[in-house]
């Protein structure tokens, strides 16, 4: 297996230090500065990001931990002429104050809504068997990990929505 | 975080002779550890990352049971076909813990393995003979609201904080350990978290050079599962009372009643003594307060965490109510 992995599509060397974390890999040495550092222990959900498909806290991992991964960060859902359908919902809906947690929401929401589609309970899910919808309770139970200290919460929550609605379940 | 050597294992002899070593630790999804290791809570010299050495699968026994590899995550382990309709409390019961970020990061293993949040144990200025053995216990006398009321010592009132191996007390499930001359001992889940008497250091029965590599459920059995947790807000908290229930109503009466209670002990607590009293009787609030009785005889309070107590009895009768309506 090739020492690298794989960020937004291209490849790049891990790092040397053993202790750097996905996070500060992506922000210091690869200069993707979209995911943020909030509180660098998984309470706040500011630095999530996909990693083969699934949205982690890229604080709580090693960059070393996964070589040969696909990660994908808030640069590689969409750029600003080509937003993704979740980055203009936020826009749209004024998803945001300060946008300091927005790339973590976003990144989340999209991981999120594939949850969904894939038929994957919640603690907010009255059955274990879906198909679930997206709710506000489903929403609010399943972005649980993503703090807006703003407390956008109400049009993040629309945004997100707007997207579950519009977009075919897989 | 201190400097460590860190070192892929591609097989389990691989990681339990990295484990064997001196201040090694072995890391998985690594949610806790590194976590642990940012407050220097943790300060291992050698890191095994046991990711990649299989162990990840979820299958059925010969006997229908279903055996959950160590390296399962959280998330593969709750949405899983099976879980969810054989052991709907397991699943219940992962759901309701942290975040989806961590279930998809957080192992079966590592859950199991996961260290108490006590707010003096995860402050290397505090004193805490979990930690740093011999200092002392801040939260005796100090804040304790999280703390444990249930099989505490002089030394050590931290609660084991997951929900997780609740469910798998109440179910009865074991766990796989791998020793380090490469043969397998199995661990009833209910003995595997110890109390905290004079050793609160040990968490469990692992010793240096196992690890964990998986866990096995029964058969199902028909009867209602439930996992009710209480905490202090609705999403992302730490149980203050948390409860599994495997109940199955026979006649008007309980058939069986396997309960495990979380947030109450520095073990997910199991009272065989509970079980026995509510199987071949009929329900009744009199009965839950019997049952109530026997979980919190000795139950001590703390100050802070004193409100554990009646919590307890009252979610105890909650969830035998829903139980048996449900199960009616």
């Amino acid at each position: 297996m090739p020492d690298e992995l794989i960020v937004n599509g291209t490849p790049h060397p891990l790092p040397q230090d053993p202790r750097v974390t996905l996070l500060d890999f992506l922000r210091h040495d690869l200069g993707l500065t979209g995911t943020k550092k909030g509180c660098d222990h998984g309470q706040c959900g500011a630095c999530t990001v996909i990693v083969n498909g699934l949205r982690i806290n890229s604080c709580l991992t090693l960059a070393a931990m996964h070589e040969g991964h696909q990660v994908t960060t808030i640069e590689g859902l969409g750029i600003a002429d080509e937003p993704s359908p979740l980055q203009r919902a936020f826009v749209e809906h004024d998803g945001f104050q300060c946008g300091y947690c927005t790339p973590g929401q976003i990144c989340s929401a999209t991981a999120m809504l594939d949850e969904i589609a894939n038929g994957w309970p919640s603690d907010a899910s009255e059955t274990l068997d879906g198909p679930f919808e997206a709710s506000g309770a489903e929403i609010r139970e399943r972005m649980s990990g993503n703090l807006c200290r703003c407390g956008a919460y109400a049009n993040i929550v629309a945004a997100i929505r707007h997207v579950a609605e519009s977009e075919p379940a897989a | 975080m201190r400097p460590f050597q860190y070192q892929r294992a591609h097989s389990i002899s691989d990681a339990s002779a990295i484990a064997a070593l001196p201040e090694a630790m072995l890391i998985a999804g690594g949610t806790n550890l590194l976590d642990m290791m940012k407050l220097q809570v943790a300060t291992p010299s050698q890191l095994g990352d046991i990711g990649r050495i299989g162990l990840d699968g979820i299958q059925d026994t010969s006997d229908r049971g279903l055996r959950i590899g160590a390296l399962a995550t959280n998330t593969a382990t709750a949405v899983h076909p099976r879980v969810r309709a054989d052991y709907p409390v397991l699943a219940r019961a992962i759901l309701a813990g942290a975040t989806q970020q961590l279930r998809n990061k957080a192992t079966t293993g590592g859950n199991l393995c996961q260290r108490t949040r006590c707010y003096y144990f995860m402050n290397v200025d505090q004193p805490c003979n979990k930690r740093d053995p011999g200092s002392g216990c801040g939260a005796i006398g100090g804040v304790n609201k999280l703390h444990a009321v249930l099989g505490t010592s002089d030394q050590c009132i931290a609660t084991y904080p997951g929900d997780m191996a609740v469910a798998l007390t109440a179910l009865g499930a074991k766990v796989v350990i791998a020793k380090s001359d490469g043969a397998e001992r199995t661990v009833p889940v209910r003995d595997f978290h110890l109390l905290p008497g004079d050793t609160p250091w040990r968490d469990n029965v692992l010793d240096q050079g196992e690890l964990i590599v998986a866990v096995t459920l029964p058969p199902p059995v028909a009867a209602t599962q439930l996992y009710r947790k209480v905490r202090e807000r609705s999403s992302y908290a730490f149980a203050l009372v948390s409860i599994a229930a495997v109940i199955a109503i026979d006649d008007g009466k309980f058939a069986r009643a396997d309960l495990a209670f979380g947030g109450l002990a520095h073990k997910p607590w199991h009272d065989p003594r509970i079980g026995e009293l509510l199987v071949g009787a009929a329900p009744s609030p009199a009965l839950y307060d019997q049952a109530a009785d026997l979980l919190l005889e000795g139950a001590e309070g703390h100050g802070d965490n004193d409100f554990k107590i009646p919590l307890a009895r009252r979610t105890l009768h909650a969830v035998l109510a829903e139980a048996v309506e449900k199960a009616a």
